[in-house]
């Protein structure tokens, strides 16, 4: 039950995908994950501790639907971008896209079948794309891995085709060019081509335009809007910016220190902020229209390397609000409202609780 | 020339004599192909205690801009007219000597990013060390004292001086740079893109942090940015740049308020709001423009939104309106449309 | 810092894209064409460094001997046939060894050899720095530590008492073992090398970005890796190229290899038997030595031009005068 929309000029309308997943499992979500977890081993010999990236997420993404996921560095939110897109193997927890186990997975052709099904754009345009050949090569190359069934020629104009659509024309103009010769801008756009070439359901991207100027990441950011409306294609859009995933996104979730600490709807999560992190988070969002009272009481902390950490919520000595409860017992997300959960001892549904 | 020193937010910056004076500054880059003008006649003025923003895209001069007042250009790029005036004194003839001599106890610069301007082979205290004997300072308690008084200054706990960068976080990275630039209490800070490495939490904090220091210590900032929305709430001036050119330059809250330049409004709408109604935005379309081939007449005209037929022909220069400067024909006649 | 505002402002995307217009795709005419361009920037860019230059044309000059050394001697250079150990005239340039063998004429054809050594070894030395090199940096943990050791041990192992014990069991080994010999101990350094720059480039995004794209490693390592190496391949192959002709010349000097052939280094290890210096019969033993000096500097020249084209940073710097408007 998500909140009707104040806007008039909004472009939010959700077309119906033009291709129907043929799915396995087509009621329940595109792609769940059910308590994830990744740890790394970090120090040598006698210090050897345990980096906890990713700690017990759960979190689930619809078909034709962009859903952010924001979080400060050192969140985990690359982390979860990497094992979904199979890069890392989690150290427990499943991964399920249309009701498949990815760790059920064992053949070339099925793994294959994975990646076409999630592929995933990186942050930096200009180290995500090999300089030594044209940009042509990825997307060629994506076509030939992906779609074996396109002749030569066809597979050339696809890629033509796909070019146009993530707004490289002239396409056949584009193909030829190399790395160096593109904006960063255009550059991301090829990261988006590739993807597109597989025929993707989810496309991860991370921080896509964290690197772009301000002013392109808008053409970036409808460029997403109008995949997921035209082409019907779900995103992961991972990033620090509340206000881009805004801009975009229909669905919120807010990471903190490896867990998720928020997520729900995204007019209701930022309308009305559960967490205190999330509170933070809005709080500290500079708006060039708006004008802000800086207080005397400005968070000066910084998110936490999780090693090796004792049971209590990750937030508590960041957040006002802190009981007892938080320093012993791990918050679990809990829905509060239909739809909209939070992790947090003190969080409750109606109570406006003002943290930041 | 130079711009009326106009209001900011609060306190009367800028009233007695400016610190800095930039006139007329251009930068060019030799290249196999010619010269190309990657700063074309620049001119503000800066008091003492002011915070004057500097923002653009990639590519408009805003950093090269930077180098120049700091006397950091080195070939191909080259100082080709203008000049700049700090505490009175030209800089741009001034022998490497005269500069060391200002640099870091009058003058300092903050790096884009933190961890390539920290050397990570060596602990922050030695690193402090190093500046302070390179300046003339001898005595091992007074560096030590000093250290541990400029970190504290910006929030870090003193036992960090003996941390070697990688193993600080970002934020506290940038901070210890900063401290860093603060040693001799300078009067003028230059800050190159301080955070754009951080998160929008580390962001605000380190603002906060700047704008409390600067108001303890009353210095002048120059702060280089892309990200308009981050010096809306900090700056008392803002200077928006375009193709190596000043576009619209004057009071922070009278430039955000009423944008003027189709750019700056532009620039504006690039950032989608957090409040209030989603509106779908288009951001600028096109390409800043290939400073080595510059088109007639505008710069801008190629991507603007209100261009005229006479902005293919005419390079417009800055005209005065309500004591904002703006490059654009269409306050030409001195009144705004 | 200033540069890459300079060039993100160029307005990139207006530039044209190098080579011909109207090239269709075709994997292979792609590669001709890449190949054409790279030639031709190869070309520019020797003409425009002057270490290249000399020693490109050092290069040319020994491997047009070794290719048409016919025309230039008219002698057979093994024949012991004229008088012996004459000095210098119209009729032999450099003069006679104490065989009778025309000394120009062993000089002329002794390029080849020399020549063919030092690149067979370098091409072969080379490739195998570039598999054990680049597989261990991006297969990493356990295979990593596997080739190191192998590369490391023979890194460690002195070239000459190694040579010595296999001289004692295959007397009259040919240029071949030479070949081997200089290979085996030679590509070690290299192989460190090409392992340290595969390692930075391993993190790049567009190695994860192959691999999410269900790339298998050996092509990643094959296709996506080593195109990005290739100036640091070639200097290591021009560095070991140099390594191999002294290296060489070495051991045929010590009797190694076939003492039988033509080639610089078995042209010392008869004058140096026959005393060459005390017999007055001096170019017997300046000239083979001055063709090694020549081979090796010009691919110390080459190796150093390289590396200046290579990176930017280590160019001599013109300073191209801005002038100031006053």
């Amino acid at each position: 039950m998500t909140e009707p929309n104040t806007g008039q000029a909004v472009k939010l309308k959700k077309k119906p995908g033009r291709r129907q997943p043929a799915a396995p499992d087509s009621t329940g979500p595109l792609l769940r994950t059910e308590k994830l977890t990744r740890h790394f081993k970090i120090g040598g010999g006698l210090h050897r501790r345990t980096l906890h990236a990713v700690d017990d997420v759960s979190l689930s993404i619809g078909a034709g639907e962009i859903v952010a996921l924001v979080g400060e560095s050192g969140s985990g939110k690359s982390t979860i971008a990497r094992l979904l897109a199979s890069i890392y193997q989690p150290t427990s927890g499943e991964i399920y896209l249309q009701g498949r186990r990815l760790s059920a997975i064992k053949s070339r052709a099925d793994l294959l079948g994975y990646r076409s099904d999630v592929p995933m754009v990186f942050q930096d345009p200009f180290s995500s794309i090999n300089p030594v050949f044209r940009v042509s090569h990825g997307i060629e190359r994506s076509l030939k891995l992906h779609r074996p069934e396109l002749p030569r020629a066809e597979r050339r104009a696809e890629a033509i085709r796909i070019f146009e659509v993530v707004g490289l024309t002239p396409g056949a103009d584009v193909l030829e060019r190399f790395p160096h010769e593109l904006s960063g801008g255009q550059r991301q756009r090829v990261g988006f081509a590739q993807a597109l070439a597989m025929r993707p359901k989810l496309i991860l991207a991370d921080e896509p335009v964290s690197m772009l100027d301000v002013s392109i990441r808008i053409g970036l950011l409808n460029l997403m809007s109008k995949l997921r409306d035209d082409e019907g294609v779900s995103i992961l859009y991972i990033t620090h910016d509340i206000a881009s995933a805004r801009y975009v996104a229909d669905r919120l979730v807010v990471m903190y220190a490896g867990h998720i600490a928020e997520s729900g709807p995204m007019e209701d999560v930022l309308a009305r902020p559960r967490h205190p992190y999330t509170q933070l988070l809005v709080s500290a969002v500079p708006d060039p229209r708006a004008d802000v009272r800086v207080g005397a009481d400005t968070d000066r902390g910084e998110p936490p390397r999780v090693i090796d950490p004792t049971p209590g919520c990750r937030f508590r000595w960041r957040c006002p609000l802190a009981i007892d409860t938080c320093h012993q017992v791990t918050p679990v997300l809990t829905e509060l409202l239909p739809d909209h959960s939070a992790a947090c001892h003190v969080a409750t549904a109606d109570a406006e609780l003002k943290a930041f | 020339m130079s711009s009326a020193l106009a209001d900011g937010i609060g306190q009367t910056a800028g009233t007695s004599d400016p610190i800095l004076q930039v006139s007329d500054v251009s930068v060019d880059y030799a290249t196999k192909s010619g010269s190309v003008r990657a700063v074309d006649g620049v001119s503000f003025d800066l008091g003492r205690g002011e915070f004057v923003g500097i923002v653009g895209e990639s590519g408009c001069g805003k950093s090269t801009l930077l180098f120049a007042i700091a006397q950091l250009l080195s070939p191909p790029a080259g100082l080709t007219s203008g000049n700049v005036v700090f505490k009175g004194v030209s800089m741009v003839g001034m022998t490497d000597s005269q500069l060391t001599a200002i640099r870091w106890k009058n003058l300092s610069v903050v790096m884009q990013s933190a961890m390539n301007a920290l050397n990570p082979v060596k602990s922050i205290a030695s690193q402090y060390k190093d500046a302070m004997r390179a300046h003339g300072v001898r005595s091992k308690t007074e560096i030590s004292d000093r250290s541990a008084h400029v970190l504290k200054m910006v929030g870090i706990d003193a036992e960090h001086l003996r941390s070697y960068p990688h193993q600080l976080s970002g934020g506290m990275r940038q901070r210890a740079m900063i401290a860093m630039a603060l040693l001799f209490t300078p009067d003028l800070v230059i800050m190159d893109e301080p955070t754009s490495a951080l998160d929008v939490v580390a962001q605000r904090s380190l603002m906060v942090q700047i704008k409390e220091l600067q108001a303890e210590l009353g210095f002048s900032i120059i702060f280089v940015t892309h990200d308009m929305s981050l010096v809306r709430h900090f700056s008392d001036r803002i200077m928006v740049m375009c193709a190596g050119q000043v576009a619209e330059l004057g009071g922070t809250s009278r430039v955000f308020g009423t944008p003027r330049h189709p750019y700056t409004a532009g620039l504006m709408d690039a950032f989608p709001s957090i409040k209030g109604q989603r509106v779908f935005l288009t951001g600028i379309p096109g390409q800043p423009p290939n400073l080595a081939a510059k088109p007639d007449g505008c710069l801008f005209a190629p991507r603007c939104p209100k261009v005229m037929p006479a902005c293919g022909t005419t390079s417009p220069p800055l005209y005065q309106v309500d004591g904002v400067d703006v490059r654009c024909l269409l306050y030409a006649d001195g009144s705004a449309p | 810092m200033a540069s890459t505002e300079l060039s993100a402002g160029l307005g990139t995307p207006i530039t044209p894209s190098t080579g011909q217009p109207g090239i269709q795709p075709g994997r292979a005419r792609d590669a001709a064409a890449r190949t054409g361009v790279a030639l031709g920037r190869l070309f520019a860019a020797l003409r425009s460094n002057r270490k290249a230059s000399a020693g490109a044309i050092l290069l040319a000059f020994v491997v047009i001997l070794a290719a048409v050394p016919g025309l230039i001697a008219h002698d057979p250079p093994r024949a012991e046939i004229y008088g012996r150990s004459l000095g210098p005239s119209s009729a032999h340039l450099f003069g006679t060894t104490v065989y009778g063998q025309d000394i120009f004429s062993q000089f002329i054809w002794g390029a080849r050899e020399t020549l063919i050594i030092a690149v067979v070894s370098g091409v072969l030395s080379t490739t195998l720095s570039v598999i054990m090199g680049v597989a261990a940096a991006y297969l990493g943990g356990v295979a990593d530590s596997g080739l190191n050791l192998v590369t490391d041990t023979l890194l460690v192992i002195p070239s000459f008492p190694l040579l010595l014990i296999i001289a004692a069991y295959l007397p009259n080994s040919g240029v071949a073992v030479l070949i081997a010999i200089l290979v085996i101990t030679g590509y070690s350094y290299g192989a460190r090398q090409l392992r340290a720059q595969a390692l930075s480039l391993r993190r790049r995004d567009y190695l994860e970005a192959a691999r999410v794209r269900g790339e298998r490693t050996a092509y990643i390592i094959a296709v996506e890796i080593i195109p990005n190496m290739t100036p640091l391949i070639v200097a290591s192959f021009l560095g070991i190229a140099v390594y191999n002709v002294l290296f060489s010349a070495g051991l045929q000097f010590i009797g190694f290899g076939n003492p039988n052939s033509v080639s610089w280094g078995t042209m010392l290890y008869w004058a140096q038997n026959n005393e060459a210096l005390a017999i007055g019969q001096y170019l017997w033993a300046l000239m083979p030595g001055l063709g090694i000096a020549i081979l090796g500097a010009a691919f110390a020249l080459l190796n150093y031009a390289f590396d200046e084209i290579g990176n930017p940073a280590l160019r001599p710097v013109r300073r191209l005068r801005v002038k100031r408007a006053r």
